[in-house]
């Protein structure tokens, strides 16, 4: 009897088990969440920018199609900061573009793949004239990437890159003209038929934009693949003397040292640390300052850091590697800085392990 | 060329390199003002059981010197038992520890930034310390989910 109660209970529980997992999987993404989780840090929870650009304006929600919403989502801007989402299913996409439309009420435009045709050439001069002061000679973007620290606080958003390849893939031809005709209230992007333009110089700046596809992407970027993580010498002296070799080192290269502590201080009891691994601390506010305003994240790098380890009687001197890291902002203005400190790293420590 | 670009494109994110770019960085927002998160912060850290080491005051190093900052911190933290263990068995990954978490104010909410610690598995062969890796990553989540 007993037997029969539990094979019919396990029954019954397996049943429900799969009716749950059956519900769950065919239940709709949860957009709100989704957004929480994969947009607000930079965006804000309420879509008026951060880091990231303001995603609520009724101005740019109601002259986007979705299909830009969702391709930005899926390839973001490479180069850019706004990354790609490659892990996110279509439906995921989706429901996060529903809860973006939530910010505003205004009607979705259809997506027009019809493409505009023009004269280039025409285009390009009428480009130079009305849009490269703001959206660059070769349409690279206003200066800064937009993210917080580098973009003027009163303005919503700097000049995007429009040659950039995750743009030009999710904007179609009629979303860029639509653009021109009506510009973005709210944002400097005005209306070129009410600053006089024709209908036909704007089909002609349109083709002209659309003839960014043909640059190639920069060859510059930094693949993290080809990076080790981190930078590591091998020192010809003892460590004492090898701590003020890099301390002698990185003046040598304009930064004031700010600190320098055996690395394991404030982590265990004063005087039981280990005097082994001695931190080297230092700074450039003028750089610092610089670079905050590229990227306000990159204070995973701060404050720059030597560290002299010694393991029986071998010393080594080590850091981390910009240029590893830079590859984790998707960011390529933090890429050159990146190169910058990659220089300066390894000259001080080729120089402090001499 | 439009199907082009979008081949180009599908390349790069499949790329697991490229791919992990965005993995790479952990980014939480608080709608708690800075004191408040801070506070949040580093009492969850202590919660989750690590000292905090030390506190750098990036935006007082930076006013000092005659430059316009947000409240801008750095927060170092560990605990002493598993840095010493990795520290000794792994010394390459010394460049990365402690672990840390910057934290910055944006208007009346706090952004917070950590590396992604799963992604400097590549520089060891040790499974107990790829797993302490992941913990790490782990507990970091947590600590942004108690702040947020």
């Amino acid at each position: 009897m007993s037997h029969v109660f539990i094979r019919t209970a396990s029954i019954a529980g397996l049943a429900l088990a799969l009716m749950m997992a059956a519900l769950t999987a065919n239940a709709a993404p949860n957009g709100r969440a989704l957004y929480e989780n994969n947009c607000s840090s930079c965006h804000g929870v309420n879509g008026k920018g951060g880091v990231g650009v303001p995603l609520s304006l009724p101005s740019f929600l109601n002259s986007v199609p979705d299909s830009y919403l969702e391709k930005t989502i899926r390839y973001g801007r490479p180069g850019r900061v706004m990354p790609p989402h490659p892990t996110l299913s279509d439906a995921q996409i989706k429901a996060i573009v529903s809860h973006l439309r939530s910010f505003s009420n205004g009607k979705v435009p259809a997506t027009l793949e019809a493409l505009v045709k023009g004269d280039i050439k025409r285009g390009k001069k009428l480009y130079a004239q009305n849009c490269s002061s703001c959206h660059g000679a070769n349409g690279e973007g206003g200066q800064g990437t937009g993210v917080t620290f580098s973009r003027p606080r009163d303005l919503p958003v700097i000049a995007p890159a429009i040659n950039n390849p995750g743009f030009l893939l999710a904007a179609t031809d009629s979303m860029i003209k639509a653009t021109l005709m009506n510009g973005r209230e709210g944002t400097p992007m005005k209306s070129f038929l009410k600053a006089g333009l024709k209908e036909k110089d704007i089909d002609d700046i349109v083709t002209f934009v659309r003839s960014f596809e043909k640059i190639k992407p920069s060859a510059n970027r930094i693949v993290k693949n080809n990076e080790s993580p981190v930078l590591v010498y091998d020192s010809q002296s003892d460590l004492k003397t090898t701590v003020e070799n890099v301390k002698n080192a990185a003046k040598a290269e304009n930064f004031r040292i700010i600190r320098v502590q055996d690395f394991e201080n404030g982590l265990v009891k004063k005087g039981t640390e280990s005097n082994r691994e001695v931190i080297v601390y230092f700074c450039n506010f003028e750089t610092l300052n610089n670079v905050l305003a590229v990227d306000p994240r990159v204070g995973l790098f701060l404050p720059c850091r030597v560290t002299v380890v010694e393991r029986e009687g071998k010393v080594q001197v080590m850091s981390i590697n910009p240029r590893y890291l830079s590859s984790m902002y998707n960011n390529d203005e933090l890429d050159k800085f990146c190169d910058e400190m990659y220089a300066i790293y390894t000259n001080i420590i080729e120089e402090a392990t001499l | 060329m439009k199907n082009l670009l979008a081949i180009i494109l599908l390349v790069m994110v499949a790329n697991p390199g490229v791919a992990s770019e965005s993995e790479g960085l952990i980014i939480h927002r608080s709608t708690q003002t800075f004191p408040e998160a801070m506070l949040a912060l580093q009492t969850s850290i202590g919660e989750h059981g690590y000292t905090v080491s030390r506190v750098q005051r990036v935006d007082i190093g930076l006013t000092k010197s005659g430059y316009k900052t947000d409240k801008y911190r750095i927060v170092f933290f560990g605990k002493s038992s598993e840095i010493r263990a990795v520290k000794q068995s792994q010394p390459q990954l010394i460049p990365y520890l402690p672990l840390k978490i910057v934290i910055f104010s944006e208007n009346n909410e706090t952004l917070m930034v950590a590396s992604n610690m799963t992604q400097f598995a590549v520089l060891t062969q040790q499974k107990d310390t790829r797993v302490l890796l992941e913990r790490w990553n782990n507990d970091i989540h947590s600590i942004f989910t108690d702040v947020k």
